[in-house]
């Protein structure tokens, strides 16, 4: 499959053309969608109106933008103006949002092509794409395994070559952990970097979307198209889209790097087998390396498990079948809220929701949530400190490689662990990149994870660059 | 209305105050009164997945010029989330402010001479409206609901007082003050029946010197009257209920304008807990020293001040008077009211003609300026328009604005001159020769039948003083 | 293993979520949720009185937009999404007890 930034070449110089592009794409996607179920909608007619428009730009001389031509899918908790888009819930089944979500504005601007949405653990809320409630997503590289989640469809889009980009949402590791388990590069960006307008939420002050792509220059151009103040959003930065691809090759020459004890501990051997060569490879590109340990980086799990479910309560209270999405009609209001809140949502999103509930009830908010946002602050305090000693820090991204379906289902604490590496950063709100590097049993590939202050997206990037060189992929 | 001996009512008044902005709080959507159902909605203000909230700044600005007029601290404040369901809020939250509001404490001093706490005035997101089809179109048997989003994120300023009000008319004045100082700070426009401005009403009784007694709040009061008679009606209850020997259970009453009383809303099974905590889409709000300063000095003069001024001008005012300065200060018709006396008008016509006819028609104020207003009085006292004339060309300035002599003129008010009215008064006469006898020996009550007749003759355009000095000159 | 969570406590929050559990998820929820609280003690037993909740990681404050209006959806795109409407208004079951 073409990289992005080639595709974006070859439409320009006209070497190809948009609808030559989406065309492949959609035949990829046919080909396999139903195997690996991907894509909860293909936006054919969509795909190939803005692939001809993008053409018809070309041919007059007018500027395309700098994702000119390339096939990108959505995750479908991206609200897209007249596309399904359910969040892979059953509660908001044949909803047509009216307006754009941002990032799609940003992308629509810029020249790329929508091909579809794809399928997502419902309301984000999974490791796996297993709690979806129209089926699980099939990884490319092994379909008895799952691709991770929840960007499960996004990353699956991408190692399956149906599309070269993809965009996920990331709460608790849910655009980094997919890639790891796909072999893709995945990119969590500082909270605010990018505008949440549009994404339907499932943690407000976690969430952020970012790129999925197979190498780190197509992540940078992505991110930078999409990155960058948004008066929509009143926790979005203030500062324009950071530049990204210009730093791509700066490498990592004098940098120091940490490798924290906390983010491998509990982690299987290839995976730590992994993380330690790649501490080698950036040891040889001239970086310092450092061991430290992030003790407070053990509590993220709790601190996550509270703060998350707490915000999706709220977040998730406005599905009740007043004004949109599925309805159970029954003889009074509050009943109805209750049928169709119960046929609608699954056992993860019902099991998150009352724990939040819980946590945020009058009695307990003190002990759970209140505490959380406290040991939030530690956390933030704990990565200033580490930051004081070294630039970046490194790690693995998920403690296994891509496992099999049903592994984690039966206990959700089991799942929820494998989130313990990437939870500490969406705490944080700052930055951090899965890369892949080398593969672990079975020849799956394994993850490592790049983590930087906020707005350290060029460095981590170009960490990266370092990275996919030493492990052969230029 | 008092209650027995040695007993006091204690009330504590919650004022929610519809902000004067251009737009919602959260969204660009109009905030307009009256438009047709879901016409001025978005995807934030109808709460829909992925949308997010921006806060209005001028909302914050009427927020704190409300807090300067009350003399309330302004702080640093967060937006919460109060979490219930109820299909008139989009989002199944209310975004409002908790323990973080922006002003807080403050007082309010009354025209009687007592002064009511405030303990905070924060700023909140208002809700949808609902209709109710089926029964007698109130909730209680009502078949389903019609819901409408248009007023759903119209910014609000909840006003809550202390429980300092020991009575319904210590009550209602303050009302009044409070809505006369949201006008005054350009907050609001203060219109209860159009809901805009809205109270609820704590009410608890006690024996003097007691703790505080079990308090339940009194809803749907809109207007000054029912929050008066509601009140009332509810220490007595309260009263008469422990006097039984019963117990005041807390709970949250409806009030019924015909019925006259209050009842309870149907109880919920247990209390709300409405799980508060800070709004992550929402930033802190820190307005500095600079800000506070540009709002003081937006601030205008308060109702108190400006009752002051009228007061000063007013020599030897009688108790009617002091009435109509109340209600002239509350409309806001003070500046026309100094503009006629200043134009050496009488006080008195001046108070009476804005008491009343000004307050006839508030909504159309801006038509009518000070000035004109003070032209068209000088006019009827020097006689050149009767008082009917002067009432109805006010009327028309207030409808469609312009200037006094032109109405008079196009409404051929023409002052009736001396000759004309003598060939009146001499027709008259001859048509009525047994009363004029009797008038000129002496019968003065006849005076009303002659000013009536010539009246019927000259459509009104005969000046009753200049009619009395004729028939006096003939007698 | 005793749960922190008792049964009651999760069919209370469960009414408050407006969700319905049978008998067999109400026992399912009260041990899995048993089982994160559990977990959660960790931070649950941490002393950490003077430290304060962070707002936002990066210290926004005061962003707010000018009073100006900004277009709207069409009642058409509004009432198009209802499951149930009327008279240009969404319609729902009746409703029981007042607002709060």
């Amino acid at each position: 499959m073409k990289s992005a930034r080639q595709i974006v070449s070859d439409v320009q110089s006209g070497a190809s053309s948009a609808e030559a592009e989406v065309t492949s794409s959609l035949e990829a996607i046919r080909s396999k969608n139903d195997e690996l179920n991907v894509f909860l909608f293909v936006d054919e007619v969509g795909a190939l109106d803005a692939a001809r428009s993008v053409d018809e730009r070309v041919a007059k001389g007018e500027s395309v933008g700098a994702l000119a031509g390339v096939p990108i899918a959505l995750k479908d908790n991206l609200c897209q103006r007249g596309v399904p888009t359910t969040a892979g819930s059953r509660i908001l089944k044949g909803w047509l949002p009216p307006y754009n979500a941002t990032v799609i504005d940003r992308l629509l601007a810029a020249g790329a092509v929508p091909m579809g949405k794809t399928n997502m653990d419902e309301f984000a809320m999974g490791s796996s794409t297993e709690t979806s409630a129209y089926g699980p997503t099939r990884n490319p590289l092994d379909p008895t395994r799952v691709p991770g989640g929840s960007s499960g469809g996004s990353a699956a889009a991408v190692a399956a070559e149906m599309t070269p980009l993809a965009l996920g949402s990331d709460t608790g590791g849910s655009i980094r952990q997919p890639a790891a388990l796909c072999g893709l590069v995945g990119l969590k960006p500082t909270y605010g970097l990018v505008s949440r307008y549009g994404l339907i939420a499932f943690s407000s002050s976690l969430d952020q979307i970012g790129p999925l792509a197979t190498n780190a220059a197509d992540a940078a151009l992505l991110l930078e198209v999409i990155a960058g103040h948004d008066p929509m959003d009143s926790t979005s930065l203030p500062e324009s889209a950071p530049l990204l691809l210009a730093h791509l090759d700066d490498g990592v020459e004098g940098k120091r790097v940490g490798l924290v004890r906390e983010l491998v501990e509990g982690a299987e051997e290839e995976v730590v087998a992994s993380v330690n060569r790649a501490v080698e490879a950036l040891r040889d590109a001239g970086a310092v390396i450092v061991e430290l340990s992030v003790p407070e980086f053990r509590l993220g799990l709790s601190a996550y498990y509270l703060i998350a479910p707490a915000e999706a309560s709220s977040n998730l209270a406005r599905y009740d079948g007043v004004r949109y999405g599925l309805r159970v009609d029954a003889e009074d209001v509050a009943a109805m809220n209750e049928a169709t809140r119960t046929l609608g949502f699954g056992a993860e999103v019902k099991r998150r929701i009352m724990l939040g509930t819980y946590a945020l009830s009058a009695g307990y908010y003190d002990a759970y949530y209140g505490q959380a946002l406290k040991v939030r602050t530690q956390m933030i305090d704990a990565f200033r400190r580490a930051y004081q000693q070294v630039d970046l820090l490194v790690g693995a991204t998920t403690p296994t490689v891509a496992f099999k379906f049903g592994a984690k289902t039966s206990n959700p604490m089991a799942m929820y662990l494998s989130d313990v590496y990437t939870i500490p950063t969406n705490l944080a709100g700052d930055a951090a990149i899965s890369v892949p590097f080398g593969t672990g049993e079975s020849q799956l590939p394994v993850g490592v994870q790049l983590l930087g202050p906020g707005r350290s997206e060029a460095q981590l990037l170009a960490a990266a660059r370092v990275l996919e060189l030493a492990d052969g992929r230029p | 209305m008092s209650l027995a001996e040695g007993w006091e009512m204690v009330v504590g008044l919650e004022v929610h105050t519809e902000l004067k902005t251009a737009t919602k709080m959260f969204c660009g959507c109009a905030n307009a009164f009256g438009a047709e159902a879901n016409t001025h909605v978005c995807p934030v203000c109808l709460g829909l997945p992925g949308s997010l909230p921006v806060l209005n700044v001028r909302a914050v600005d009427l927020a704190m010029a409300i807090g300067l007029a009350l003399h309330s601290t302004i702080a640093s404040s967060t937006f919460h989330r109060k979490n219930y369901f109820y299909p008139d809020m989009p989002k199944d939250f209310q975004i409002s402010q908790y323990d973080l509001p922006i002003n807080s404490g403050g007082y309010l001093d009354l025209p009687d001479g007592s002064r009511v706490s405030i303990e905070r005035a924060h700023l909140e997101e208002d809700t949808g409206k609902s209709t109710h089809l089926g029964g007698s179109g109130r909730i209680h048997g009502a078949d389903r609901s019609l819901v409408d989003y248009n007023r759903s994120g119209v910014p609000l300023v909840e006003i809550v007082s202390g429980p300092d009000i020991r009575s319904s008319a210590q009550a209602r004045l303050y009302a009044a003050e409070l809505r006369g100082i949201l006008i005054a700070t350009g907050a609001s426009d203060g219109r209860m029946e159009e809901g805009s401005m809205r109270i609820d009403a704590n009410v608890s009784v006690r024996q003097v010197g007691q703790p505080l007694g079990t308090r339940c709040e009194v809803k749907n009061l809109n207007s000054l009257r029912s929050l008066h008679r509601a009140i009332d009606f509810e220490a007595a209850r309260q009263f008469e209920l422990i006097e039984g020997g019963g117990v005041v259970r807390q709970e949250t009453r409806h009030w019924d304008e015909q019925l006259g009383q209050t009842s309870t809303m149907r109880t919920k099974e247990e209390a709300d807990d409405y799980r508060y905590f800070r709004e992550p889409d929402l930033v802190d709000l820190i307005p500095d020293e600079a800000w506070q300063e540009r709002i003081r000095g937006t601030l205008g003069v308060m109702p108190a001040e400006r009752r002051a001024t009228l007061r000063a001008r007013l020599t030897s005012p009688t108790s009617s008077q002091l009435d109509a300065l109340d209600v002239v200060v509350v409309l806001g018709f003070d500046d026309y009211v100094l503009a006629a006396i200043d134009a050496q008008v009488d006080t008195s016509l001046a108070m009476a003609r804005a008491a009343n006819e000004l307050a006839s028609d508030v909504e159309h104020i801006s038509n009518l300026t000070p000035d004109a207003f003070a032209i068209t009085l000088k006019m009827e006292q020097d006689g050149e328009l009767s008082a009917t004339q002067a009432k109805t060309v006010l009327l028309e300035l207030l409808a469609h604005g312009g200037e006094p002599r032109d109405i008079a003129k196009k409404k051929g008010f023409e002052q009736l001159s001396s000759g004309a009215l003598g060939d009146t008064v001499s027709e008259l006469i001859a048509q009525h020769p047994d009363e004029w006898a009797r008038y000129r020996d002496g019968d003065d009550k006849l005076v009303q039948f002659f000013i009536g007749e010539v009246m019927k003759l000259t459509n009104g355009q005969a000046n009753g003083k200049a009619v009395v000095a004729e028939l006096q000159a003939r007698r | 293993m005793a749960s922190p969570l008792r049964r009651e406590d999760v069919a209370k929050v469960a009414k408050l979520a407006r969700l319905t559990l049978s008998e067999a998820e109400l026992d399912l929820f009260t041990e899995q949720l048993g089982q994160v609280l559990e977990h959660a003690k960790d931070i649950a037993a941490l002393n950490l009185e003077g430290v304060v909740a962070t707002a936002h990681p990066f210290g926004l404050i005061n962003v707010v937009r000018d009073d100006v209006l900004r277009a709207n959806l069409s009642r058409e795109d509004v009432l198009a999404m209802a499951p149930d409407a009327e008279d240009g208004r969404f319609a729902v079951p009746r409703i029981i007890g007042e607002a709060p």
